[in-house]
């Protein structure tokens, strides 16, 4: 039931995001023609040729700065070290470094948005962002590189240094992670207060889901041993949840991609794949070391089955993050719409479709939260079914 | 490649964070809501049980008390019907022997006055004996001078006395 709807959401969305692609892809010749011409007009013969070739991107050569959507929309699904407010105004985030001399702990206002090198006190550090960033050998992400005495990126260097830096996603973490102690901390305080007496407040909202977690995702998947699972299984649900419902505020607390970040989708798979193998017994151990097919086909089973251990919290990372991601893209994209055609007449078609999306991402935030939870309540299930 | 790359300062604190949440919230709200939501569930059970055993105790109570009014009831009818029933034999025995009383009073009476005709009877045949005695004793002294007398005198006699 569950699977078939998120395929239904995912469907639809592939089908609407087309359906706007070739919408949109019928007007905009005709637009960015039309737009030419009035341009074009009092220009010389030297910018009227330039037009014929960049075509769509006239209003460059006017020193206005090209618009790029791909980098607007990639900014902001990455990680940042400075979380960007509105305007020129951001907050800027601490940088914590681990290098071989020790720790750096510094202001990423120091870097002035990747224009200046910052003189740490082991090294010199520089801000790579966007596309131009390399992904470096150990295969994790580095922003900050070090700067050599020739003024050049010194990637050996850079290797070495570990970043810890509480970026954007780590702040909205913090704060939803703030959020949730506070609430569910409150909540709690009404629990031992209201001994006994029906939920009331904030108790009373969040209580049926709490009900909803432990009724109808941890008990029909675990059986009778789920009581020793609730409280992951509801850390992950609300953690979850609280971090794709920031993520679509689209102003200072929220607007971080947290769980559309491939690290924290990678750490929450891990916690469930820790879980699900630290718990399980004997059966499930057997299940996969000596599988119940003739012994010739052990070769191919137990890779299996050893494959599954893994490829079963890979689904569940990237499940969650593509799905997150794939809101944010199709929202900025929505939003960047209004700035490509450079119009404020398509922005009512835009406000419009986002409305939609943002919508549909409340209810996939929701979704994502529960599949996650259901998933992974699945899993432990399996791993403490016992067969009889 | 920049999306699907992790960087490891956010696994990192990712994973501290969720570590410090999940134990946080677990002494700090998990236990106590889950706690307080099994036991307010359980009363909440309970106190359902018991209402329904006290409603299966009323229905019980209830049909008890039916029960001993409709027996009552029955036992009042038969009271009565046995009273009424009691009550026209007593009449019906009363009436009869009241019958039998009085046809044997006048029975009785009939006898009485049959005696008392018959010995009525017998002292006038006395009289009347007496009287045609002393009539005859008194004709006799008066006829026996006369023989054809007496005879005619005792035929008429005899006459009168064939009309008794």
């Amino acid at each position: 039931m569950d699977c078939n709807q998120v395929f239904v959401s995912k469907v639809k969305k592939v089908i609407f995001v087309f359906t706007l692609l070739i919408a949109f892809l019928s007007i905009r010749n005709n637009t960015f023609a039309q737009a030419d011409s009035t341009i074009a007009s009092p220009d010389s013969v030297v910018a009227e040729s330039a037009h014929a070739v960049s075509g769509e991107h006239g209003a460059t050569e006017h020193g206005e700065e090209k618009f790029e959507p791909t980098k607007v929309i990639m900014e902001h699904i990455a990680d940042s070290h400075v979380w960007h407010l509105w305007g020129h105004t951001s907050i800027p985030l601490p940088v914590i470094l681990y290098t071989a001399g020790g720790l750096e702990v510094f202001s990423s206002a120091h870097f002035h948005h990747g224009e200046q090198d910052y003189q740490g006190k082991y090294n010199k550090y520089r801000l790579v962002t966007g596309l131009k960033q390399s992904m470096t050998k150990d295969m994790f992400n580095k922003n900050i590189k070090v700067v050599g005495a020739d003024g050049q990126i010194d990637e050996a260097a850079s290797d070495t240094v570990i970043d810890f830096s509480i970026t954007k996603n780590v702040a909205a973490m913090f704060i939803s992670i703030l959020l949730i102690v506070v609430i569910f901390g409150s909540i709690a305080a009404s629990y031992r207060k209201r001994i006994g007496k029906a939920p009331k407040g904030l108790q009373s909202f969040l209580e049926p889901v709490i009900i909803f977690v432990r009724d109808d995702i941890a008990k029909p998947n675990i059986g009778h041993k789920y009581a020793k699972f609730m409280p992951y299984l509801l850390t992950i649900f609300f953690f979850i949840l609280f971090n794709n419902l920031l993520g679509l505020f689209p102003v200072f607390p929220g607007s971080a991609n947290v769980t559309g970040n491939i690290a924290l989708t990678f750490v929450m798979a891990t916690a469930t794949m820790l879980v699900v193998n630290l718990n399980g017994n004997k059966y499930y151990w057997k299940h996969i070391l000596t599988p119940d097919v003739p012994w010739w086909l052990y070769p191919i089973m137990i890779p299996v089955e050893l494959i599954g251990i893994i490829s079963k919290p890979f689904a569940l990372m990237v499940r969650l993050f593509a799905n997150i991601t794939a809101g944010h893209i199709i929202v900025l994209s929505l939003i960047s719409l209004i700035f490509i055609f450079k119009t404020l007449a398509i922005a009512p078609v835009s406000v419009a479709f986002v409305l939609f999306m943002d919508v549909l991402e409340l209810l996939v935030a929701f979704l994502q939260a529960f599949i996650f939870t259901l998933l992974s309540a699945l899993f432990i299930g399996m791993a403490v079914e016992e067969h009889h | 490649m920049e999306l699907v790359t992790p960087s490891i300062g956010l696994v990192f604190w990712t994973a501290l964070a969720f570590i410090f949440l999940l134990l946080l919230l677990r002494k700090l709200a998990w236990k106590p809501i889950l706690g307080a939501i099994h036991e307010r569930e359980q009363s909440i059970d309970e106190a359902l049980n018991k209402a329904e055993l006290a409603k299966q105790e009323m229905a019980r109570l209830t049909a008890q008390n039916q029960d001993l009014m409709q027996q009552a009831r029955a036992e009042r009818d038969e009271i009565l019907k046995e009273a009424k029933t009691l009550k026209d034999s007593i009449l019906n025995e009363a009436k009869k022997q009241a019958q039998v009383e009085g046809s044997k009073l006048i029975e009785k009476a009939k006898i009485e006055i049959e005696n008392q005709k018959k010995v009525a009877l017998a002292e006038v045949k006395d009289q009347v004996s007496t009287l045609s005695l002393e009539i005859a004793e008194r004709v006799l002294r008066n006829q026996l001078d006369d023989k054809t007398k007496q005879e005619a005198l005792v035929a008429n006699l005899l006459k009168d006395v064939e009309l008794n």
